[in-house]
């Protein structure tokens, strides 16, 4: 009777081979497991004393394979690290939307969510029911979220203290990055630049150009607009009073576009004539341009020899090939419109700038247009030692970048080096006390992992932790909301003094993400995995 | 020797072949085949019990590419299941075909299926054939739907007051991860689905409402749009983001000279040729525009692209144009604006231009993303829910959560009779069997009994999740019901303080109550009824 016995004896396959399921504890486990893995991955690089990481990429296929990165940006970290833990994907999505979003904060709102599941595994080794530690928890973040709009201000009717404010955030932002040497520089560079976009939070306008060679310091803020590209030869290098058009248009040969047309001659003669009908029409082209009276031409695609000379001998400066957003930007800065047709002269407006010059960074050449009409663009260029400090300089000047343009939006401002954590803490303690029933403890257990972050600042920082936030939270019961951790001389101190300021829109979206995400991984009991797409080997190369 | 029964021997004692391979091949039949089936489908079953009711938990799935999908979704999860068991496959099926119908309950059907076959097996170890089990199910079912059409209520169906439509809502999203802003999720279902509504049919046309995600920002800053969404641009970045008094010429035809559709050949034999085929192309240019203009148009949405030449036509002409906008999209544009599809410029004419109060471009976030947004249209009654959120899978989940919250109005809306969730119908139900089992004559009585303790599964499953001791609750309740005869009696999930289902407004519609218990039923029978399976063998290579 061999059949019944494997019926009885073998389970009912459910899945298909491959796929399967973690049911409530082991879900669990591993669902935590991998929380705390990439909270513990990027938590060191917390803090204006936080470390940076090293991330080689695969060797193989791809445009990154075996580039080196230096980088202290969570959001950098996780994207390129391939977690395969479900949970750990969750907290690396939301890295990505904080990216995203904000542009900053990346690695506290994963570290906030990590402490938070952290928190817990000890609440239900207590059996305490997930959906009671979610209610508490919801509870404790609308606690923080009011306590924090509470303490924040806002400085914009006041230009003076509001630039003074933006220059704090910049240099908080700064702090824990590679820039931090030359922080001040860096934060009026940011600075200068995002105030010249006018409010927008649209981060096209500014520039970012990096060389390698020269000292950090040599980095500079251009007024005006850099473009890699270069001048046609046989033309002028230098112009002033510049009358630019600015156009996206095919200037080999124009084709026909009519479908289906083809050119058939019996002679070669005819095919001569062609040519010259061709070329005639380029020619008309060019007139129509030069009709405009421009004496710059600027083209997104590529500019053939022909029309070439046909400028050259007009003196008129062409520019080939700007790619399309180098054309935007153009644009933008100099106020003109981009052009593709060329039968209404008069009504096309013409961008202007009051010089145009080749200029040599390191060693490459760049056209500069100085003196534009619209002064809301401009241009960093950033110079470094290596590669790997140019990318991870652009990457912090592109999160204060971002940090500042979303503070201009929402000019509302809170207090950094844990201040604002742990006055949410503070509060969020209070309410437990105050609440019956177990969801005092999920909420004791919030504020827990609040204090955590401010915890792991001074941690990564070498001071004794655990004296430094029990003397914070004093100070804060005791009503002083605004003392923080002064990381330069290992005590606590008023971060107003000290100017260590953050976005409040920042820290808000911080604790309402990583509290989200938190939740959604606690209302998992089951993890259920399909089998892994078989790829097949491309065999076309072998 | 069940599974090699289909060996016959000759005389001789020779093995008798009588399909090919018979060997590799596996069957399964008989009591075993009952068995496994059953094993297969409380398997099923039992993975799904811990996402019912409002405490109910989320799974994690993982696809086959690695991706994760979080959901409360009975269907969902078991679409991305990838079950390969047979019976399993039903099931799944059996979850999709209630989301198809009703839109929600997908997990409590499940549930009760799960419920009936774990009942059936008890029935068959005591010897009872499969079919009588499956005609007394049968009996049981009509029993129970007829006891849920008497204690089902009518239900106001106001359009001036909408409280009792957003409380169905409510108690749909009561079991989602968006419940943190439950009431405004329902609300924006509501509005959506009365936006929309054809009061005299009856009915809802669901393609008028689009959910569109857009990860980012926070749940509460979800809303609902009385117009179009549509993830595009304008197609040059110097047009105006915004135009008022919209007048939108809607073309499918593509801003190229025309396409003759049969085949030919265009052939340039001489320099004459070549300028009148430069000249013509111009025209055709200039006269498209022209024709756009004519029309009054102020704003166009084109389905195709159009080369750079064309754009820069419409921006020197001042028209603002939106281009590759897909299909359906435009067809929703169409509606909404009240303007028609015009795929020839010839065809062009004012009478065709959609209308829109507001047309203007959305920015989010530090990434340069737009959309565009496309409000107070002429007809209004499009509509498009705009969901945001922290991450990537509670966008996805919301979506899922307001498309059962819509459902469950438009079922309301159809048949405005209702019953109270909770487990409230399932024990009064269950009561009701249990009465009638004992006035059946024949053994079909054992089946229908325990037809009456299936239907306690679900409030059994809710009490489990929310903490209680399942038993006890449940028994409570049910003498609760019969002392006070209150149908409206269940179990208190969120441990408000009373059993009153009524009072906590726990409401679910009865067509989704009366579908949940047909389905499972047919499907546990046609379960029953197969004694046999066959697979094919590992093919021998």
């Amino acid at each position: 009777m061999r059949g019944d016995l494997t019926t009885a004896l073998n389970p009912i396959p459910l899945y298909k081979p491959g796929g399967g399921e973690e049911k409530a504890e082991i879900a669990r486990l591993s669902a935590f497991a991998g929380a705390l893995a990439v909270g513990d991955l990027v938590k060191t690089t917390l803090g204006p004393k936080g470390m940076d990481k090293i991330l080689q990429c695969h060797m193989g296929d791809g445009p990154d394979a075996g580039r080196l990165l230096v980088t202290n940006d969570g959001a950098t970290i996780l994207s390129k690290i391939g977690v395969d833990n479900p949970v750990a994907k969750v907290l690396v999505d939301i890295s990505k939307v904080q990216d995203d979003e904000v542009g900053d904060g990346t690695t506290s709102v994963v570290v906030l969510a990590s402490e938070l599941l952290r928190e817990t595994e000890n609440l239900l080794a207590q059996k305490i029911h997930p959906q009671t530690i979610i209610t508490g928890w919801r509870k404790a973040t609308s606690e923080a979220l009011r306590v924090l709009e509470s303490i924040a201000k806002n400085n914009s009717s006041n230009l003076e203290q509001f630039r003074s404010d933006l220059m704090n955030i910049a240099r908080t932002t700064l702090s824990s990055k590679i820039l931090q040497g030359k922080k001040d520089y860096f934060s009026k560079l940011c600075v200068d630049a995002v105030l010249k976009l006018n409010g927008k939070t649209d981060l096209q306008g500014i520039q970012i150009i990096k060389r390698l060679g020269n000292n950090m310091s040599d980095s500079y803020l251009e007024e005006g607009f850099l473009l890699e590209k270069r001048i046609g030869i046989n033309m002028p290098k230098r112009l002033e009073n510049a009358r630019i058009l600015i156009a996206n248009t095919p200037m080999d040969t124009d084709k026909v576009k009519i479908f289906g047309a083809r050119v058939r001659v019996d002679t070669v003669a005819k095919v001569a004539e062609l040519e010259l009908a061709e070329k005639e029409k380029m020619k008309d082209k060019v007139n129509k341009i030069l009709q405009h009276n421009c004496n710059v031409f600027i083209n997104r695609q590529l500019i053939y020899d022909y029309p070439e000379q046909l400028f050259a001998e007009k003196g008129v400066m062409a520019i080939e090939h700007a790619d399309f957003e180098g054309v935007e930007r153009l644009a933008q800065v100099l106020g003109g419109d981009i052009v593709s047709t060329f039968d209404t002269p008069d009504k096309v407006r013409l961008g202007k700038c009051d010089l145009i010059e080749e200029i040599i960074i390191g060693e490459d050449k760049l056209i500069k247009f100085s003196g534009v009409a619209q002064g809301q663009a401009c241009t960093i260029v950033l110079r470094g030692a290596t590669q790997q400090i140019l990318d991870e300089a652009e990457r912090s000047i592109h999160d204060v970048l971002c940090v500042l343009s979303q503070t201009v939006k929402e000019p509302r401002i809170c207090y950094g080096g844990g201040a604002a954590e742990m006055l949410m803490a503070t509060a969020v303690s209070q309410l437990a006390v105050k609440t019956a029933g177990k969801e005092s403890v999920a909420i004791e257990s919030f504020a827990r992992a609040l204090r955590q972050l401010p915890t792991i600042i001074a941690d990564n920082a070498g001071y004794d932790s655990a004296e430094l936030i029990s003397n914070l939270r004093a100070a804060h019961t005791s009503g002083k909301s605004t003392f923080g951790l002064d990381m330069e001389n290992g005590r606590i101190a008023d971060m107003i003094q000290l100017g260590i300021l953050e976005s409040f829109h920042l820290k808000q979206q911080v604790v309402r993400s990583a509290a989200e995400a938190a939740e959604m991984v606690l209302r998992v009991d089951n993890i259920i995995r399909a089998p892994v797409r078989q790829r097949e080997r491309d065999m076309r190369h072998h | 020797m069940p599974s090699v029964g289909t060996l016959a021997f000759d005389e001789f004692g020779r093995p008798v072949l009588i399909l090919r391979g018979q060997e590799s091949k596996k069957r399964l039949f008989g009591i075993e085949a009952h068995k496994s089936h059953i094993l297969a489908g409380k398997a099923v079953a039992d993975t799904l019990k811990t996402s019912l009711g409002p405490r109910g938990m989320d799974k994690c799935m993982v696809s086959p590419d690695g991706d994760i999908t979080i959901t409360n979704d009975g269907a969902t999860i078991l679409s991305m299941m990838h079950v390969e068991n047979e019976i399993g496959k039903l099931l799944v099926q059996l979850s999709k075909s209630q989301d198809d119908e009703i839109g929600d309950g997908t997990t409590g059907v499940v549930v009760l299926a799960g419920a009936l076959l774990e009942q059936a097996e008890a029935l068959l170890d005591k010897g009872i054939h499969p079919i009588r089990i499956a005609d007394g199910y049968e009996l049981a079912a009509k029993v129970a739907l007829d006891h849920l059409d008497k204690i089902a209520e009518s239900y106001p169906l106001d359009l001036k007051n909408l409280d009792p439509l957003v409380n169905t809502a409510m108690t749909t999203l009561g079991s989602k991860i968006i419940n943190r802003c439950q009431r405004q999720m329902a609300e924006i279902a509501v509005n959506a689905i009365m936006n929309v509504v054809d009061m005299e049919r009856r009915d809802v046309n669901f393609e008028l409402i689009k959910v569109q995600g857009k990860v980012g920002g926070r749940l509460e800053d979800t809303m609902l749009v009385k117009g179009v969404v549509v993830d595009k641009t304008f197609a040059h970045p110097q047009m105006p983001k915004e135009v008022r008094n919209a007048k939108i010429a809607i073309l499918t035809c593509p801003f190229e000279p025309p396409k003759p559709k049969t085949k030919h050949k265009l052939d340039i034999t001489n320099v004459e040729d070549y300028k009148k085929l430069r000249e013509y192309e111009k025209e055709k240019f200039t006269e498209m525009i022209k024709s756009i203009k004519d029309a009054g148009a102020n704003l166009v949405i084109c389905q195709w692209g159009f080369d750079d030449e064309a754009n820069h036509l419409l921006l020197s002409q001042e028209l603002p144009a939106v281009r590759w906008v897909g299909g359906p999209e435009i067809e929703l544009i169409a509606i909404a604006t009240g303007g028609r599809i015009v795929p020839r410029f010839q065809e062009l004419t004012a009478d065709k231009l959609g209308f829109a109060g507001h047309v203007y471009e959305l920015d989010f976030g530090t990434t340069s993303e737009h959309m565009l947004c496309i409000e107070q249209c002429k007809k209004s009654n499009t509509c498009t829910i705009f969901v945001r959120g922290g991450n990537k899978m509670v966008v996805e989940e919301a979506k899922r959560a307001l498309h059962d919250a819509l459902c469950v109005v438009r079922n309301l809306v159809r048949d405005n009779r209702i019953v109270y969730g909770g487990g409230a119908c399932e024990i009064s139900c269950a009561i009701e069997v249990a009465k009638e089992a004992n006035k059946i004559a024949t053994i079909e009585q054992y089946a229908i009994r325990a037809f009456a303790d299936a239907l306690e599964s679900v409030p059994l499953a809710l009490a489990e999740n929310s903490g209680y001791s399942p038993i006890k609750t449940v028994a409570d309740v049910k003498s609760a019901q019969i002392a006070q005869n209150n149908p409206s009696l269940g179990i208190d999930c969120l441990n408000t303080g009373t059993n009153d289902m009524k009072s906590q407004l726990v409401i679910e519609t009865l067509i989704g109550k009366r579908q949940q218990i047909s389905l499972a039923t047919q499907l546990v029978r046609m379960i029953l009824k197969i004694d046999d399976i066959r697979l094919p063998g590992e093919s021998e290579e």
